[in-house]
């Protein structure tokens, strides 16, 4: 699972619709797969991205390339290298192992193969 | 070959209505092995997919290095995206599986609610969701479009080559919420079809209907006309053999034997 997927993911248990958001990665393996660079598609999602999320998740895997605070320049003449770090965190960076945990219900949803396993429990729908 | 899971509809991409040129970020519901997500990485896009099947995802994902990213997913438990992320959505042949009960605690109706509502929030406004199906019956598109509306969807059912067995396809053509105005519902392949062909056949199917061995005997008649059995030679003959047979009456040979009279009105 990449990155950016991550960003938008949050909890779906049932009755969870508060502070649901973003799941808490740990014990994470990651690796890094090269894909190509796309600036167009970058700067149409970067409105759609939690910033602070996602850099507090980068933080935690030991990436430190992101600035805090978005760029205050509009979208479409944001640098190229922001867009290639953030390439490089977003669509690169693919989480192979771990669990990831609900900060509101402490659900945990365990990561295989790169495959979360987002299947609940039946009192949980 | 006519195993639809082998063959993702290519249509789907057209169907979704993606602006020209952009890279979009589209979920594909029920990726199995992942076919669908390829038609989608060939236009250019990001996927995400899910399914319910560890084995078609583990395979996928060790084997066949897509691009998008997998989730293991029971789509009638809903989705876990935050609102407005996609901006499109693409599902082949799973919808008819969220009717099923297979457990006690299945409810069909609530589960396609607890779908239809959690997708309709990860969608991004105007963005499309399609989906290609195989209902069991008319009440099941019934249920299946009844819970869509109700959960804020516009959009509709569409029938490709409806008059045929084979080639008949259902798409749920959805839409979260228009951008402008109304939205013109795509059009379904093989519908003009029927009236051309309504007397000639009831079962259009994709072959196209060609009349070519009708023509062909045409053609031939045409050619070879048939000749005559009572030509010149024919008379001729008639008229010895009555002389033979002693008849006075017979009519003399002569250049106007067997011609036909001229056309008087």
């Amino acid at each position: 699972m990449r990155l950016i997927t991550h960003n938008m993911l949050q909890c779906h248990v049932k009755g969870c619709n508060t502070n649901n958001f973003p799941l808490e990665l740990s014990e994470i393996e990651y690796e890094l797969q090269e894909t190509e660079f796309n600036p167009q598609f970058l700067r149409n999602f970067v409105p759609k991205l939690e910033w602070d999320a996602l850099v507090r998740t980068a933080m935690k895997l030991g990436i430190t390339t992101l600035p805090d605070k978005l760029p205050d320049t509009p979208i479409q003449e944001i640098d190229e290298k922001f867009l290639k770090d953030l390439h490089r965190v977003l669509l690169e960076t693919h989480i192979q192992q771990g669990r990831m945990t609900c900060p509101n219900c402490q659900h945990v949803y365990p990561i295989k193969d790169g495959i979360p396993n987002m299947l609940l429990n039946e009192n949980e729908v | 070959m006519s195993r639809p899971e082998h063959l993702a509809p290519p249509e789907i991409a057209k169907l979704l209505n993606l602006p020209p040129n952009t890279t979009c970020y589209i979920l594909d519901i029920g990726c199995g092995s992942g076919l669908s997500g390829e038609i989608i990485e060939e236009e250019g896009h990001v996927w995400v997919g899910m399914d319910i099947a560890p084995s078609m995802l583990i395979e996928v994902a060790l084997e066949c290095e897509v691009e998008g990213d997998l989730f293991l997913q029971d789509i009638g438990q809903g989705m876990a995206f935050r609102p407005g992320t996609f901006d499109g959505a693409i599902s082949i042949s799973v919808l008819q599986w969220l009717c099923n009960a297979d457990h006690s605690s299945h409810n069909p109706k609530s589960r396609l609610t607890r779908f239809f509502s959690t997708l309709y929030s990860s969608l991004r406004r105007g963005a499309r969701a399609i989906f290609q199906f195989y209902p069991e019956n008319d009440a099941q598109c019934e249920l299946i479009m009844n819970v869509a509306m109700r959960c804020g969807f516009e959009g509709g059912l569409l029938i490709d080559y409806p008059n045929s067995k084979k080639a008949k396809k259902y798409y749920l053509c959805l839409f979260a919420g228009s951008q402008a105005g109304k939205v013109e519902m795509p059009k379904a392949l093989g519908e003009d079809e029927r009236e051309v062909e309504d007397d000639v056949d009831d079962e259009p199917s994709q072959v196209a209907y060609s009349n070519e061995r009708i023509k062909d005997r045409r053609k031939n008649s045409s050619k070879q006309r048939r000749k005559s059995v009572k030509d010149k030679d024919w008379v001729i003959h008639k008229k010895e053999v009555a002389r033979l047979r002693g008849q006075n009456n017979v009519p003399a040979d002569s250049k106007y034997t067997a011609r036909n009279r001229k056309p008087r009105f």
